[in-house]
């Protein structure tokens, strides 16, 4: 008979080899970036350009500019190309981050070059079509009521508000009437700006055609495409809300959502990897503090989590969850005590052991085919980084001091500092 | 190509195996027969509830989540109406960690008032959270009891209401975990970097001692024939009007699942699908349109839904909708069309096949259904299917008696 009460003796992950991506440029300059694994013949390339909301003059013109590239240009209306893409059985992704936007296409390898010509002719010559872009506001806007109504929905966007302010790139959001204002000339103009070659840089993973260079020349790296301009803007600190506690009173709520949290410092700070260990004792995996008191014990929410978001000229920290509107007051509470905790108690070497090693699985992970490869390099090249901060990622974790904890948690987790929202009842 | 060894351990637990190399970990996938089709009427929500309870410590671990953690794992599970699913990933050289705790909760759970009762609490929050404080989120509280009228389906896998979920007592969780949880009624699958004879071993050594149990023997009522068509209204605090119509259609294991599936894809996958094209951007009836089939396994349902646009009336919209079926069996789809949705479905299947968790899942439930290869047989299916066979399963399926509709409006 087994013991079953002893656990399996377990190794600790000392060490994890990524895969780098290689790099080329084409002809015209574009660095491009090549993540060479798996075994299914498929690839995805990926344009990224310097056209997050961070680079916007008006709100919803960066993300309307990445998300409607695909409805119609000079040569072929939106329906043509969505046909085209869909023909080849591949996908066309857009999205648009604070900093950056791509577009990506996804592709068997056998037609890899003739979805991409509909890439190509959509990132050269998008023009935006008035009707398409009125249908797409209007169904936009539907959309945007319909989250006014979702209490994390609204927490989300206030709380960027609160963070780095109204008026602030990182902070401005948008609002009903932007919907019927913007203007066609306004997401041209942005479009016309940011997306050319010289804001262009290319990721590409899969199993990769051995051709790929040449059909990325013929394609991209052939020409000077787009109007060059530099891409400039210079950052202005942002001003946090002066004041701690804000709610947004939702009469109907059956629960609140709350966020606590602060603007902080992103991946390139010297803190940033032992306050990593922090965020995931405390509220960064199923085990964390937050979890185990207010959903495991008391039951208060289906989930609680905190996280820590790094753009490219800032930073914040966060804690986030939806919880019974009864319980609202006492959810914040319990948050306030578990914070306390790690600033007053040590972390204890058992409950540190575990968190580094989720940690450093969670690495391994995250590590798993061509796509997470190429988004790890992503992760470092947006912020100017190498590889080699992820060993010293991995170190980090694996040295940390439940000294170090409690003096973080003191350091950049204090009341005063905090911001807090609710939204729904108190 | 997804290959696998199958085996059949001595108390009829069944495992698969399948070798990844190119995945640094291994992935355990434990499937249990039983969903919420399997339980009481005045008892619903209880296979959901249960899958929480089970990582409320078993028998001889207080603990779930700590040891794997430890280890570098991390886990989650699913309920449907169908099947209830748990799955971890561990660094490879940790694979007897998973045995060790997934073996535990299946031998028997510890049973623990504290459990039970902050569990009850948890459930009733994601019941609120998920279905009661969001626009349209009850929408299927609703649209189950209207389409079905006799099989379990008419009820979701949260459950009919809260008071369901508040009344659970441990006898409840007893009585299931022994009908329901035992090797018998289970599948288990191992995949990524393994090596098969090691997880041979650990199977034997973990699993093979707990008893067998007896497979879920169901004999659930079968859903009559609709004859008429049904229709609720309801009005709500929410910004858009939206139509939800549902038709009953085949079983997932039935040889006609893959000309319904495509018929929704001609119809709703992607900007260049019929839906979106008309009533979207041509007509701009709807703001959003989609027509999808629920993958039941038992008779299921073939949905289309929408949010109308401003200022167009339920009726125009539904005509809108109407319009576009109405096409699909009179007329057969384009010979381009038609290769454009099998290309699509080509390529999803082998981008699916990069990730090692989703196999594992697929493998498990294709085994459940009949045969684990069936996972590598699909695509042969769906390449089989003809336009006369999709103009077919629109026409036997999208008739109006077949159908029930809910109107889900706004305040006026």
């Amino acid at each position: 008979m087994i013991d079953r009460t002893i656990a399996p003796g377990f190794k600790t992950i000392e060490k994890v080899d990524i895969q780098h991506a290689a790099s080329f440029k084409l002809d015209n300059g574009i660095s491009v970036y090549t993540i060479d694994a798996g075994s299914q013949e498929l690839t995805r390339i990926e344009f990224i350009f310097k056209a997050g909301t961070f680079w916007q003059d008006s709100p919803l013109n960066a993300v309307t500019a990445n998300t409607l590239i695909e409805n119609g240009t000079a040569k072929y209306s939106a329906n043509k190309l969505s046909d085209s893409i869909d023909f080849y059985g591949s996908f066309f992704e857009t999205s648009c981050g604070y900093d950056f936007s791509s577009l990506a296409l996804f592709s068997l390898n056998k037609h890899l070059e003739s979805s991409l010509v509909f890439v190509e002719e959509m990132i050269k010559n998008a023009n935006y079509p008035q009707e398409e872009l009125v249908t797409h506001l209007a169904n936009k806007k539907q959309k945007h009521l319909v989250n006014l109504q979702k209490v994390n929905s609204v927490a989300l966007h206030r709380f960027s508000e609160l963070l780095f302010g109204e008026t602030h790139p990182y902070g401005v959001q948008a609002r009903t009437e932007h919907f019927d204002t913007l203007q066609r000339e306004t997401v041209v103009n942005f479009y016309k700006k940011h997306y050319q070659y010289q804001n262009c840089t290319i990721m590409v993973s899969g199993k990769l055609p051995a051709n790929l260079k040449q059909i990325l020349n013929k394609h991209f790296g052939s020409e000077k495409w787009g109007t060059a301009t530099e891409i400039k803007k210079l950052y202005t600190a942002a001003q946090s809300s002066a004041v701690r506690e804000n709610m947004i009173e939702k009469k109907d709520a059956v629960q609140s959502a709350i966020r606590v949290g602060r603007r902080l410092f992103n991946k390139t700070h010297e803190d940033y990897f032992k306050f990593q260990v922090l965020n995931t004792v405390l509220g960064g995996y199923f085990g964390s503090r937050l979890m185990a008191n207010i959903r495991e014990d008391k039951g208060y929410t289906y989930g609680i989590g905190s996280g820590l978001s790094s753009l490219v000229n800032d930073g914040f920290f966060y804690i986030s969850t939806e919880v019974g509107a009864d319980v609202t007051k006492s959810a914040l509470d319990e948050i306030y005590k578990e914070i306390e905790k790690l600033q007053n108690d040590l972390v204890s070497e058992s409950e540190l052991e575990t968190v580094k090693n989720y940690i450093l699985g969670q690495f391994l992970r995250s590590v798993e085919g061509p796509f997470a490869l190429a988004d790890k390099y992503r992760g470092i090249w947006e912020f100017g980084l190498d590889y080699d901060y992820y060993e010293k990622y991995f170190k980090a974790v694996q040295s940390t001091k439940p000294q170090e904890i409690t003096d973080l948690a003191a350091k950049y987790l204090k009341k005063a500092d905090l911001l807090e929202l609710v939204v729904g009842k108190k | 190509m997804i290959e696998f060894e199958k085996h059949i351990l001595k108390n009829k637990l069944k495992l698969i195996i399948h070798k990844d190399d190119s995945f640094p970990m291994a992935c355990v996938n434990i499937l249990y027969d039983v969903g919420a089709r399997d339980e009481d009427e005045s008892k619903t929500g209880f296979a959901h509830l249960f899958e929480h309870l089970m990582f409320g410590g078993s028998v001889n671990i207080p603990n779930y989540d700590e040891p794997l953690q430890l280890a570098g794992g991390e886990n989650n599970a699913f309920t449907t109406n169908d099947i209830t699913n748990y799955y971890c990933t561990v660094p490879i050289d940790n694979l007897e960690t998973a045995f060790w705790l997934e073996s535990d909760r299946m031998l028997s759970l510890a049973f623990t008032d504290k459990s039970l009762e902050v569990q009850r609490n948890v459930v009733i929050e994601e019941f609120k959270q998920r279905y009661l404080n969001q626009p349209y989120g009850d929408v299927w509280l609703l649209l189950r009891p209207l389409a079905y009228k006799v099989h379990p389906y008419k009820w979701a896998t949260i459950g009919k209401e809260i008071a369901h979920v508040e009344s659970a007592v441990m006898d409840d969780v007893k009585g299931f975990f022994k009908e329901h949880y035992c090797p018998a009624n289970a599948i288990l699958v191992v995949a990524g970097h393994v090596n098969s004879k090691e997880v041979i071993e650990l199977a034997q050594k973990w699993f093979e001692p707990i008893a067998s149990g007896e497979a879920t023997k169901r004999n659930l009522p079968t859903e009559p024939a609709q004859t008429e068509e049904r229709k609720l209204t309801v009005h709500h605090d929410v910004p858009q009007d939206a139509i939800y119509k549902t038709y009953h259609m085949c079983a997932r294991n039935d040889k006609e699942y893959y000309a319904t599936d495509i018929l929704s894809d001609v119809l709703s996958r992607g900007n260049s699908s019929r839906l979106y094209k008309s009533l979207v951007k041509d007509k701009k009836l709807f703001s959003e349109v989609s027509a999808y089939v629920m993958g039941d396994f038992d008779r299921g349902l073939f949905v289309v839904s929408g949010k109308l646009s401003d200022g167009v009336s339920v009726e125009q919209a539904e005509a809108g909708i109407e319009s576009e079926l109405q096409k699909m069996k009179t007329d057969v789809v384009g010979e381009e069309e038609f290769q454009k949705c099998k290309n699509k479905i080509e390529s999803t299947l082998i981008f699916s096949e990069m990730d090692v968790l989703n196999k594992a899942t697929n493998l498990a439930i294709s085994e459940l259904l009949g045969d684990a290869d069936m996972i590598n047989q699909e695509a042969a299916k769906y390449q089989k299917v003809t336009v006369a066979d999709v103009k077919r399963v629109a026409t036997e399926i999208l008739r109006k008696e077949n159908c029930s509709t809910l109107y889900y409006l706004k305040n006026k």
